[in-house]
C-alpha cells in the first residue's frame, strides 16, 4: 500500500466514496425515478471510467462503460428503471468493488471474468429482458448498506459475479486501510488557521514576559510553548497545501477528448505532479492552466501527417512540469508542436489595428510572440484559428497576475512553445516590508520591492529634485518618480525639515516609482486576510494582516498606488514641459498609446495603460439608465462614456457594432466609445499644453501626426462617481 | 395599545431583540445575528475609507470592520441628546451575509422580548437615512425601538475611493 502509486491511491478512495454513495442511491432511485439522483450516479460511474482509461484499468474501464451506457440511457429518459435494471447495477456496483478490492490488494486488477455482467448490462440495453444465466448467483448479500437489504431483496439479481461475496468482505477489512485520508471542510482549516496565528501571538507574549522572570521551570516551560506552536504552525499550514496533480489529474482526459474531436495523436506528460501549493493557488491556476493546455492541443500541436512530414513522431507530446524554486513554483506547458508564427502574429496584429507595419518591424522576436498576451489581440474566434493560440491569451496573463505569478512564453518555430508560469507558493502567507508612516504601520508585498534608498545630509539636499511640485530622484543616472505616502493617503502634510528620507523603491505595472515613507522597519512574513466589502473599493490596500502585537496592518497595493501617482505625475510634467521642454522627466521615456479616430477626420491617443480590454457591442445591447447610456458587461452594468461627445467632437455618424475601450478602476468600469480603433503606437510623448481641449490633456506629435491625448481620468471621473453615488456614497 | 391586545398577537410571534443605544436612540437587531458584543476595542484606522469606517480591529485573528453608528447617522436627522464622540464607543459585533462586522454604538441595553402586536411600519416622517436604517418599530412602554437594517447599514457603508480633482 505505501508503495503504491499515490494516484492510484486517491483514485482507490474516491471510487469507493462514490460506490458507497452510489449503492444506497439506486435503491432510492428504484423506488422513486429522481433524474439529479440519476445524474449524480452517472457522474460517479462516468469519473471512475475516465480515470481507469488514464490510469490503464481496462477490465474496469470495460465494465464501467458498459454500465455507464445502459445508465446514459435511463438518464435520457429512453428506458425505464426497473428491478432488472437496478439489479444489474448493483452487480456492476460489485464488480467494480472487486476490481478496486484487487488492485489495492495485488495491484492489478485480478481474474474476476466480467464477460457475463457485461452482456446482461448490454441486453438490458437494447431493451431485452436478460435470460437468467444457469450459474445465476445469489443477490449479493453484503455490499448494500443497512438502508437498503430489503430492497435488494425483492429484486433477485438475473446474475452477479461468481465470486461477489468473498471479495466484499475483503473490501469492508481493507476499508480503513484506503481511508487513511479523511476530507475536512476547508472553512475549518481555514479557522484552525485563525487559531494558530493567535497562539502564535500569545506565545510571543509569553515569551517577551517570560525575559524578566527567574524561574527556570517557567522558562523551559516556555520554551516548549515555543517549539510546540512553531510545529503545529507548520503542520497546519501543510494542511492547506496540495500537489499541483489536484488540477492536472483533470489533463489527461481533456487531452485525450480533444486530441480524438480534432483528429490528432497527443501524449500528456507529466514531471512534478506531487509539487505542493497553497489551495488558494490552486483554486486559482486551475482555469488558465486548462486554457493553456486546450490552446496546445487545439493550435500547437500539428496533425499526424503534418508531424510525419515535417520529421517529427505522429504523436504529439504535451509536458507539463512544475517544480519549486526560490520559494516559487514553476510551471511549464510545453508542447513540441509547429510553434508561433510570428509572421501571422503580426499580421493579425495590424490586421486588428494594434500596431503599426513601422513598429511591427522594429520589435524583437520575443516582443512578437508577447503580442499574444495583449488585450484585443484575440477578441474575435475566428483569430484563433488562424493565429495558433490566443483565446484569451491576455486573461490566462491577468489571472495569473493576479495572484503575484508571471507569464513567460518561449517558442521555436517547428519545435513547439512552452509557457512558464511562476507563482508564489502561497497567497495566504507572504514575505512583507513593514513601513511605518505618520504612526500607521503598513505592510508592502515583497514581489512589489526592488530596493530600499536612504538619503541623508547633502545627499538629501541634493538627491531630490522637483519639476512643478513632483519630486523626483536620480537613481543611479535614471529619474524615478517619487510619491510620498502621507500625501498619497493623505495621512497628514509632509514635514520638509526631515534630516533622511527613506525610500522604498517598488515595481507597479511595469513602472518604477519610489514611496517616501517615515520609517523602515523590518520584513516579516504575513498572514494576508482579505478587507471587507466596506473597503474593498479602496485601491491603495491589497489586504489586512495581523501584525506580532497583535494589531492590525493594511497591506499596500503597489499596483493602487502607482496610477494615482502616475496621473499626479502625468499632470505635473505637462506644467514643466510647457515652459522650455527641457528636463528630461519620465515622460520622456516611450510610451504604448491606442489611435483611435473620433469623427471623421480626428485621431486621439489613448494611452495603453488605461486600457483594460478592447470590445464590440452591436448598437442594440446600448440601454439607457436614466440619461446614461449602459450595456451589460460580465454580469455587471458598464456606462458608455463617447469620446467624441467628452471632447466636444464631432461624431462620425451610427458605427454598428460600437467600438468600446474598457477602462476599469477598482470594481467598476467604463466603456469608452470610439468611432474606429486605428493603431497601437509606441512613442515618446511630448506635450504641448497650449492645444489643451476639454477632455484631452494636450496634443502630442505621435508618430508624425499631431494627436490629442484623452483625458481618460477626467472624463471618465463622473461616470465613476455615478457608480458609487448609486450604490450608497457616504457623506 | 392595550394589555389584551398585545396578547393575543403573541402566539409564535415573539423575537429577541439585543437592543443597544446610538445618539439617544434605541435601536434593536435579532439577537442570533449578533456573535458578540465588546467593550471597545484598539482600532487600526484605513486611510482613504469612508468616515464611518472606523477601523479594523483583530478579533481573535479575524479582521472586523467596525463601522460607527454614530457617524452613520449624523448630519442627516437632527438627533437629540447628541454624545460626544470621544466617549469609547461599544462593539456590536454582527454576523452578516457578507461576513462579520462590528457596530460601534454608545451603550448596550438589555436582550428585550418584543411582539409582533407592539410592531408597527416606521413612521412615513420618517427623514434622510435613518428612514433607509429602519425596518420597524416597536412600541415600548417607555420608549420607541428601531430595528435596526443591518444589511442596509453595513451596505450604505461602502465607498468608493475619492479621487482627487
Amino acid at each position: 500500500m505505501s508503495d503504491m502509486d499515490p494516484v492510484i491511491q486517491e483514485f482507490l478512495v474516491e471510487s469507493h466514496e462514490g460506490l458507497d454513495r452510489l449503492d444506497r442511491s439506486l435503491v432510492d432511485l428504484e423506488q422513486t425515478s429522481d433524474r439529479e439522483t440519476l445524474a449524480a450516479i452517472f457522474r460517479t460511474i462516468h469519473s471512475i471510467k475516465g480515470a481507469c482509461g488514464c490510469l490503464g484499468f481496462a477490465k474496469l474501464e470495460k465494465v464501467s462503460h458498459h454500465g455507464e451506457s445502459l445508465l446514459s440511457m435511463l438518464r435520457d429518459g429512453e428506458r425505464e428503471m426497473d428491478t432488472a435494471v437496478t439489479s444489474a447495477l448493483l452487480a456492476m456496483v460489485d464488480a467494480i468493488r472487486e476490481i478496486l478490492t484487487a488492485i489495492e490488494s495485488a495491484g492489478d486488477e485480478g481474474g474476476g471474468d466480467y464477460t457475463e455482467l457485461i452482456a446482461i448490462l448490454d441486453a438490458l440495453r437494447r431493451g431485452e429482458v436478460p435470460a437468467a444465466p444457469a450459474a445465476a448467483a445469489p443477490p449479493p448479500q453484503t455490499p448494500v448498506p443497512a438502508s437498503a437489504p430489503d430492497a435488494v431483496a425483492k429484486a433477485p439479481a438475473p446474475a452477479a459475479s461468481p465470486s461477489t461475496a468473498a471479495p466484499e468482505a475483503a473490501t469492508t477489512n481493507d476499508k480503513p486501510r484506503a481511508s487513511e485520508t479523511i476530507r475536512v471542510d476547508v472553512a475549518l482549516l481555514d479557522s484552525l488557521m485563525n487559531l494558530v496565528g493567535e497562539l502564535v501571538l500569545a506565545r510571543n507574549q509569553i515569551l517577551q514576559f517570560g525575559v524578566n522572570q527567574q524561574d527556570s521551570a517557567f522558562s523551559a516551560t516556555t520554551q516548549r510553548l515555543n517549539l510546540i506552536t512553531t510545529e503545529l504552525q507548520e503542520g497546519v499550514m501543510k494542511t492547506r497545501m496540495q500537489p499541483i496533480d489536484n488540477v492536472w489529474s483533470k489533463f489527461p482526459r481533456i487531452v485525450r477528448d480533444l486530441a480524438r474531436g480534432c483528429g490528432k495523436d497527443v501524449r500528456l506528460e507529466m514531471v512534478g505532479r506531487e509539487t505542493e501549493l497553497d489551495r488558494t493557488i490552486i483554486e486559482a491556476i486551475k482555469d488558465p492552466l486548462t486554457h493553456v493546455v486546450r490552446n496546445s492541443v487545439d493550435h500547437g500541436i500539428e496533425m499526424p501527417d503534418a508531424r510525419v512530414a515535417a520529421g517529427k513522431p505522429s504523436h504529439g507530446t504535451i509536458t507539463l512540469r512544475a517544480f519549486h524554486e526560490g520559494g516559487q513554483v514553476n510551471i511549464e506547458i510545453g508542447d513540441d508542436g509547429k510553434g508561433l508564427d510570428g509572421d501571422r502574429i503580426l499580421n493579425k496584429a495590424r490586421e486588428r489595428g494594434l500596431l503599426t507595419a513601422d513598429q511591427a518591424a522594429r520589435l524583437t522576436p520575443r516582443e512578437i510572440t508577447n503580442l499574444i498576451f495583449l488585450p484585443g489581440f484575440s477578441t474575435a474566434e475566428k483569430v484563433t484559428n488562424i493565429s495558433g493560440r490566443g483565446v484569451g491569451m491576455d486573461v490566462v496573463k491577468t489571472n495569473i497576475e493576479k495572484i503575484g505569478g508571471t507569464v513567460d512564453l518561449a517558442t521555436e518555430a517547428g519545435r513547439g512553445t512552452t509557457l512558464r508560469i511562476k507563482i508564489p507558493l502561497t497567497l495566504a502567507i507572504i514575505p512583507a516590508l513593514v513601513v511605518t508612516c505618520r504612526g500607521h504601520r503598513f505592510a508592502i508585498p515583497q514581489v512589489s520591492l526592488l530596493e530600499l534608498v536612504r538619503l541623508e545630509g547633502e545627499q538629501l539636499r541634493r538627491g531630490i529634485e522637483s519639476i512643478g511640485g513632483t519630486s523626483l530622484y536620480r537613481l543611479r543616472g535614471a529619474l524615478l518618480p517619487l510619491v510620498h505616502l502621507a500625501t498619497q493617503l493623505r495621512l497628514g502634510s509632509t514635514t520638509e525639515s526631515q534630516e533622511a528620507v527613506n525610500i522604498v523603491v517598488l515595481q507597479a505595472d511595469g513602472e518604477q516609482f519610489g514611496l517616501i515613507v517615515d520609517e523602515i522597519s523590518d520584513t516579516e512574513e504575513i498572514v494576508v486576510k482579505p478587507l471587507s466589502k466596506q473597503l474593498k473599493g479602496l485601491a491603495s490596500f491589497a489586504g489586512a494582516t495581523i501584525m506580532g502585537d497583535g494589531r492590525v496592518a493594511l497591506i499596500l497595493d503597489a499596483v493602487g498606488i502607482a496610477p494615482r501617482a502616475k496621473a499626479q505625475r502625468g499632470a505635473d510634467s505637462l506644467t514643466a514641459k510647457s515652459g522650455d521642454g527641457s528636463g528630461q522627466t519620465d515622460a520622456d521615456r516611450p510610451q504604448s498609446m491606442l489611435i483611435t479616430a473620433i469623427g471623421p477626420t480626428r485621431e486621439v491617443a489613448i494611452p495603453l495603460t488605461a486600457v483594460e480590454r478592447l470590445e464590440e457591442f452591436p448598437v442594440a445591447a446600448v440601454e439607457q439608465a436614466g440619461d446614461a447610456e449602459v450595456v451589460q458587461y460580465r454580469g455587471a452594468i458598464m456606462p458608455l462614456v463617447r469620446v467624441a461627445a467628452a471632447l466636444d467632437a464631432q461624431e462620425a455618424g451610427h458605427c454598428d457594432p460600437l467600438q468600446v475601450i474598457v477602462h476599469s478602476r477598482g470594481d467598476s468600469t467604463v466603456g469608452l466609445v470610439v468611432d474606429r480603433i486605428l493603431d497601437i503606437v509606441h512613442d515618446r510623448l511630448v506635450l504641448e499644453r497650449q492645444t489643451r481641449r476639454r477632455g484631452t490633456l494636450g496634443s502630442a506629435v505621435i508618430q508624425g501626426r499631431v494627436r490629442d491625448l484623452v483625458d481618460v481620468e477626467g472624463i471618465v471621473r463622473p461616470h465613476l462617481a455615478d457608480v458609487s453615488a448609486r450604490e450608497g456614497g457616504t457623506p | 395599545m392595550s394589555r389584551s391586545q398585545v396578547e393575543s398577537a403573541t402566539v409564535g410571534l415573539e423575537q429577541q431583540l439585543c437592543t443597544f443605544l446610538v445618539r439617544g436612540l434605541l435601536f434593536g437587531v435579532p439577537v442570533e445575528r449578533v456573535q458578540e458584543v465588546l467593550r471597545f476595542q484598539e482600532m487600526t484606522p484605513v486611510p482613504l475609507a469612508p468616515p464611518v469606517v472606523r477601523g479594523l480591529i483583530n478579533l481573535r485573528g479575524q479582521i472586523v470592520t467596525a463601522l460607527d453608528m454614530r457617524r452613520l447617522l449624523a448630519g442627516d436627522v437632527e438627533l437629540p441628546d447628541a454624545t460626544t464622540e470621544a466617549a469609547e464607543p461599544m462593539n456590536v459585533v454582527m454576523r452578516l451575509p457578507d461576513g462579520v462586522v462590528s457596530f460601534l454604538v454608545d451603550e448596550i441595553g438589555d436582550v428585550l422580548q418584543v411582539q409582533d402586536g407592539q410592531r408597527e411600519p416606521p413612521p412615513v416622517t420618517l427623514a434622510g437615512r435613518i428612514r433607509d436604517l429602519v425596518t420597524a418599530v416597536y412600541k415600548l412602554e417607555n420608549d420607541l425601538l428601531l430595528v435596526l437594517d443591518t444589511h442596509r447599514a453595513a451596505a450604505l457603508s461602502i465607498g468608493a475611493e475619492k479621487h482627487e480633482s
